[in-house]
């Protein structure tokens, strides 16, 4: 019973995971334009179809797997990991988060002002977030991807990562993620200051 | 007891992320936004590349922000010709500018007015479906193509001339630019920039697209990385990063799978450095290119700051076409408008028109036509804080009413203009996806401004 009901909760993790997070940019039906649910295809299906969207729904239909299954209450505290975002005027905004969750909607749920003009596809970097020094490593390293595009980030530093390919973990539990302040640097000649 | 009013003039990224942010700040105002063309969002449909669909992602919070109760798009209107700036300001609370950059840096070269000689904004409005670019008919039949410039323009317009036209066909690239890309000749494109490989403007990304691009080979030349290997480790990382990506291309022996690959590319691409257009070399007859005089140059200094200095060594290069890829360049819209035609910007402080209360300018209009999305989004932010830091000090007076839209709208409609809002926009949205989905494309854009409103007013 608990062995069926532990594998069944897997399956939904990895279910959410892979909603959560699916990586289209190596599917062969994304390369091949074949795909009808991909980001890619957004405009194409018209309109809020989105990540975003599909996303939220996901979460709010959690509570209601897990009561379905009967096997675990919706808070079952091995699956919370506790996360402070620090938003661009410096509060501090404290969230009860699941084993998971993707940082980048995780904000998008809880109103945070964190970009994600690309809608998670690495090819932006609105959604640059510094990472607490203690998580930091807990993170697995970026793709290349990732590297890439975080090096047109703004005010890129030593801890910087994209939110949009965080996942949570047990072992990022306090994770602390503060969004860049917006750059007042520009001058009254329109002279950027180039990032060193 | 009154909505604060403002108005953006222009509908890109600068535009909407303006709008987004004050409708957020402020619960009462309300934003209008006007642009010239019947379609928005300026260079995410016009300058980005069409096998770059993800970063168009971002229309969908654009459309967001049109949807918004307190947020009015009007297409078809021509900010300086059928209203003035100054007609807006006193109609609004605030004005934000935010119409971008439509001119190009000329090279100041003779030849440049030559057939076969384009710039990229055109070039790549041309593939792109911008209404004015659409007469561009570019000859594509040379087996060389020089590109002067190595930002990320430059790349772009280098990775769709060379790109397999199968991979093409799948995107929002017009009918048109398909069908010539299919025929075209070129074979062979080089991209040249003045000084050397630590001072390219392009971004890694986009250089790896080119090392990935599907039959296709580089030609880099190691001798231009000579004394490169040693400075590596004092650049910052993105340059860092970049540089090691040139130098591998350029210095290592690929593997075998990797040569086998190279041997069987049938296209081409180069960077070439030190190297400063003097002239462009017509045919016997002065009707069109067939070439490039180019100067070799060396470098002083290093880094950001290093200055190409010519040796007096001269260089002719074979090519067809040539593409400028030198920079866009802001146009002043309206003579009551403050504009520094050195730098090609409006003059401000955070956003604040220079001498001029209550109007503002956000994108590159702002800072100059460089940076990515996520730039002019941080770019936008600042104008929209400066404008609700006025309304909230004072500074910009929100106590007395404005009439906004209502009087913008009659002023309008005496003058025979009829915008488009943004439910008439959608009309024409889903007429492109429709006739896109019968080829496998994401959509089939319109081309002429006369379609874009016949479809609209249906």
């Amino acid at each position: 019973m608990a062995a069926s009901a532990a594998v069944r909760s897997s399956m939904g993790l990895t279910f959410r995971l892979s909603r959560v997070m699916p990586d289209c940019n190596t599917c062969p039906l994304n390369r091949l334009k074949s795909c009808v649910s991909g980001a890619a295809n957004v405009q194409r299906r018209g309109s809020f179809d989105s990540f975003r969207t599909i996303n939220r729904n996901l979460q709010t239909s959690k509570g209601l797997y897990h009561s379905e299954e009967g096997s675990s209450n919706a808070e079952d505290p091995e699956d919370v990991v506790n996360v402070v975002y620090i938003d661009r005027s410096g509060k501090r905004i404290p969230v009860k988060a699941k084993v998971g969750d993707n940082v980048l909607y995780l904000a998008h749920k809880h109103g945070i002002d964190l970009e994600g003009a690309c809608e998670a596809s690495l090819a932006c970097s609105t959604c640059q977030v510094y990472v607490s020094a203690d998580h930091f490593d807990k993170l697995p390293e970026p793709e290349e991807r990732e590297d890439d595009m975080l090096d047109m980030a703004p005010m890129l530093q030593e801890n910087s990562r994209l939110g949009c390919q965080i996942t949570l973990t047990r072992d990022l539990d306090g994770i602390e993620l503060t969004l860049p302040k917006v750059t007042r640097n520009f001058y009254v000649d329109g002279h950027v200051p180039k990032p060193h | 007891c009154c909505s604060p009013k403002v108005c953006i003039v222009g509908s890109g990224p600068a535009g909407f992320y303006t709008a987004q942010h004050l409708i957020k700040a402020r619960q009462d105002v309300e934003v209008d936004i006007y642009e010239r063309l019947p379609v928005p969002f300026g260079l995410v449909r016009f300058g980005v590349a069409p096998d770059h669909p993800e970063v168009k992602n971002v229309i969908n919070t654009f459309t967001l922000t049109a949807r918004n109760s307190r947020c009015s798009f009007y297409g078809n209107v021509n900010v300086g010709k059928d209203v003035s700036i100054e007609e807006l300001q006193q109609a609004y609370h605030a004005v934000v500018l935010s119409y971008g950059a439509e001119g190009n840096r000329r090279m100041g070269v003779p030849g440049e007015d030559l057939a076969g000689v384009y710039s990229a904004k055109d070039f790549v409005g041309w593939y792109n479906g911008l209404p004015s670019c659409q007469e561009l008919s570019p000859d594509l039949n040379c087996e060389t193509a020089v590109i002067l410039g190595q930002g990320n323009v430059a790349l772009d317009v280098a990775r769709i001339l060379l790109a397999p036209t199968d991979i093409l066909k799948k995107t929002d690239i017009t009918q048109p630019a398909l069908e010539a890309l299919v025929q075209s000749q070129v074979r062979r494109v080089l991209i040249v920039g003045r000084r050397g490989p630590m001072q390219v403007a392009c971004t890694i990304k986009e250089f790896r697209e080119m090392v990935n691009l599907p039959d296709t080979r580089p030609e880099m030349m190691a001798d231009d990385f000579e004394g490169v290997k040693e400075a590596l480790k004092d650049l910052p990382r993105p340059r860092k990063r970049l540089t090691e990506l040139m130098m591998k291309t350029a210095l290592e022996i690929p593997s075998e799978k990797e040569q086998e690959r190279q041997s069987k590319a049938s296209r081409v691409w180069a960077f070439r450095f030190l190297r400063s257009p003097i002239e462009i070399l017509a045919n016997p007859d002065n009707s069109r290119t067939v070439g490039i005089r180019l100067a070799v140059n060396r470098l002083e200094g290093s880094g950001d700051g290093a200055r190409a200095v010519p040796t007096g060594e001269v260089e002719d290069v074979t090519c067809g076409l040539l593409i400028s890829s030198i920079g866009y360049k802001s146009l002043p819209i309206d003579p009551s408008v403050p504009f520094d035609s050195h730098k090609a910007i409006v003059p401000n402080n955070m956003g604040r028109v220079q001498h001029t209360a209550g109007l503002y300018c956000s994108g590159w209009l702002k800072t100059g036509p460089t940076g990515v999305i996520a730039t002019t989004m941080n770019n936008s932010f600042d104008t929209a804080r400066s404008v609700v830091e006025d309304m909230e000090s004072g500074t910009v007076d929100v106590s007395a009413a404005r009439p906004g839209s209502q009087s913008i709208s009659g002023l309008l409609e005496e003058r025979g203009v009829k915008p488009v809002t943004f439910s008439n926009w959608e009309k024409i949205d889903s007429l492109e996806m429709s006739r896109g989905e019968a080829s496998g494309k994401p959509r089939e854009k319109l081309l002429t401004v006369e379609e874009m409103l016949q479809v609209a007013r249906k």
